[in-house]
């Protein structure tokens, strides 16, 4: 674990929903290039966590995040951070598939074009890369004029992180990407993970256990906005150090 | 006990579903017999020359041409004033107004303009434009149709975009989009039927709308496409002509009547049926 660069790193995190501390003092590394895995049940923070990373609660007044994350060395909490270039910078997957209202290749192209003057052929060519890379290309590609919402969920999913992987942000975060699909989709969607992380750091938030097994390298759990343990991923699901742990992933509890 | 409780439910039950339909029945009975005495004193006015001549003097042959060209144009302008003031301001209201106190308040003052009585409106653009200008004119009429299409595009278009699931912006915004990128390219785009819907249940309000003309834009017998001058309209027509004891008078007022009343139901289920694709989007 020390080997690893260290992507973004969280000190003293703490998080309020207006009134209501939903994160208590987090500290973790997240490392470059591999996959981190945030476990724990329902309402315990995992989405709250992930949404400080792209500061996405500044949408709705009255959150607040106090602490750092540092960003290769520079905390990204700090107010003279430009958030849409952060954003850029940071992509993000949700629960449910969004699709926007336009085509498959508008979709793909929509943030690219936020930040980047590609000239036609070019941007066609990133489309395909963004659709390949989703493993999407080969279902879409004669159907890229037509509406993202004519995919099924499981394409629209793809479709979402295509999207995100085209302006080629350097963190992905996954926020239970899966929940919402089939299996074959998840399948789908797990070997994805695993094959850009060769490219991406990638935090993924997940409430089955398994997913976390399967595909992340470092796993931290989380109870009631506290991290309880976090460590490599073999580590946490074979020898726990904490009991609460060891009983969440074995399903005495949870 | 059981049984006795269900056959009492099902009395309650029939006996609601009675007075409902009763209720349906005396709501659609006018409806009805207001439609069949607009066709049946309407359908025989209806012929060319009502669109092809302007109103003629008493004991003359004519039509409505000049109204209802005066109409078209001032619903048009009124719309065209209307519109892109009333979507900005729902596009305010739904999507930057989350804090502070402007939005609540021009909400507030919204709801009021909605439900303020149109001759109120009519009477304020006299007040403010007709004196000052000297004179009624087709600006005055179109002015005052568009302060009514304000509050209805207004409500309709912050509707719709609250209808559009935070998700969508979220996912906008992730992508490092600035929130009037978002607003433009994914939100509007998105309840892009339900404003549009909103604009035509304008357009249909103002259509038949007699007080705030009647102030503003006046009559003129002729035909003019002069906003400047007073100008001819459906509705101040109608009112006039079924006010005078002419009978050929009342014949084109029954023609008007019932040319406003199809227009009104034809964009009504234009947009009930644009409605119906922005839910099935
Ligand atoms: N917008 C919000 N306002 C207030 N409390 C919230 C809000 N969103 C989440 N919470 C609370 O914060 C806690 C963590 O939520 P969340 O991060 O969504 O959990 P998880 O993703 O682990 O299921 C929960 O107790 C939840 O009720
Ligand atoms: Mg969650």
């Amino acid at each position: 674990m020390t080997t690893d660069t260290t992507k973004l790193q969280v000190k003293d995190l703490n998080f309020y929903y207006g009134g209501f501390h939903a994160l208590k003092n987090i500290n973790l590394s997240i490392a470059s290039k591999k996959v981190t895995a945030f476990i724990g049940p329902s309402g315990c923070g995992k989405s709250t966590l992930l949404r400080i990373f792209n500061r996405m609660y500044e949408l709705y007044p009255g959150l607040r995040a106090e602490g750092q994350i540092l960003m290769d060395g520079k905390n990204i909490l700090d107010k003279d951070v430009d958030i849409n270039l952060l954003r850029a910078k940071v992509g993000m997957v949700f629960q449910k598939p969004t699709p926007f209202p336009m085509s498959i290749y508008d979709n793909v192209t929509f943030g690219v074009k936020l930040y980047e003057k590609l000239s036609k052929s070019e941007m066609d060519d990133r489309v395909e890369w963004a659709l390949r890379k989703a493993a999407l290309w080969e279902e879409v590609k004669d159907k890229l004029k037509q509406s993202g919402h004519s995919l099924s969920g499981g394409q629209q999913q793809r479709l979402c992180i295509a999207r995100a992987v085209a302006s080629k942000p350097e963190v992905l975060l996954l926020d239970e990407p899966t929940s919402a699909l089939d299996p074959i989709s998840t399948a789908q969607i797990e070997e994805l993970v695993n094959e850009l992380k060769e490219n991406y750091t990638i935090a993924i938030v997940t409430h089955n256990m398994q997913q976390a097994a399967r595909v992340s390298d470092f796993t931290a759990y989380m109870y009631l906005g506290d991290l309880i343990e976090f460590g490599d991923t073999d580590t946490i699901f074979t020898a726990p150090k904490q009991k609460a742990t060891e009983d969440y992933i074995t399903g005495k509890f949870g | 006990m059981d049984h006795n409780l269900y056959r009492q439910r099902r009395v309650v039950n029939s006996f609601n579903m009675v007075m409902s339909m009763l209720a349906v029945g005396f709501g659609l009975f006018w409806l009805v017999w207001i439609l069949w005495t607009l066709f049946s004193y309407g359908l025989g006015g209806i012929n060319l020359s009502v669109f092809t001549q302007s109103t003629p003097p008493p004991g003359s042959t004519g039509g409505l041409a000049n109204a209802i060209y005066g109409s078209l144009l001032m619903t048009f302008f009124g719309t065209l004033i209307g519109t892109p003031i009333g979507i900005l301001a729902g596009v305010y209201l739904a999507e930057f107004g989350e804090r502070g106190w402007l939005a609540p308040a021009t909400r507030f003052i919204n709801d009021i303009l909605l439900s303020a009585p149109s001759i109120v409106i009519g009477l304020f653009v006299y007040e403010i434009y007709v004196i000052s200008v000297g004179h009624f004119s087709g600006w005055a009429g179109a002015l005052a149709l568009a302060i009514i299409v304000v509050p209805v595009v207004v409500r309709t278009t912050e509707n719709m975009l609250r209808l559009v699931p935070n998700t969508l912006r979220e996912a906008a915004a992730a992508l490092g989009a600035p929130q009037w990128k978002v607003v433009m390219m994914v939100t509007l785009r998105a309840s892009k039927a339900g404003v549009l819907t909103g604009i035509l249940l304008a357009v249909a309000r103002i259509s038949g709308e007699t007080a705030p003309l009647l102030f503003t834009a006046l009559n003129n017998q002729f035909w003019s496409s002069n906003m400047n001058q007073p100008m001819a309209n459906l509705p101040v027509v109608i009112f006039q002509f079924a006010m005078s004891p002419y009978e050929d008078w009342h014949a084109l007022a029954w023609a008007g009547a019932l040319l406003i009343t199809v227009s009104v139901l034809g964009l009504n289920v234009l947009a009930r049926w644009l409605g119906k694709q922005n839910n099935s989007q």
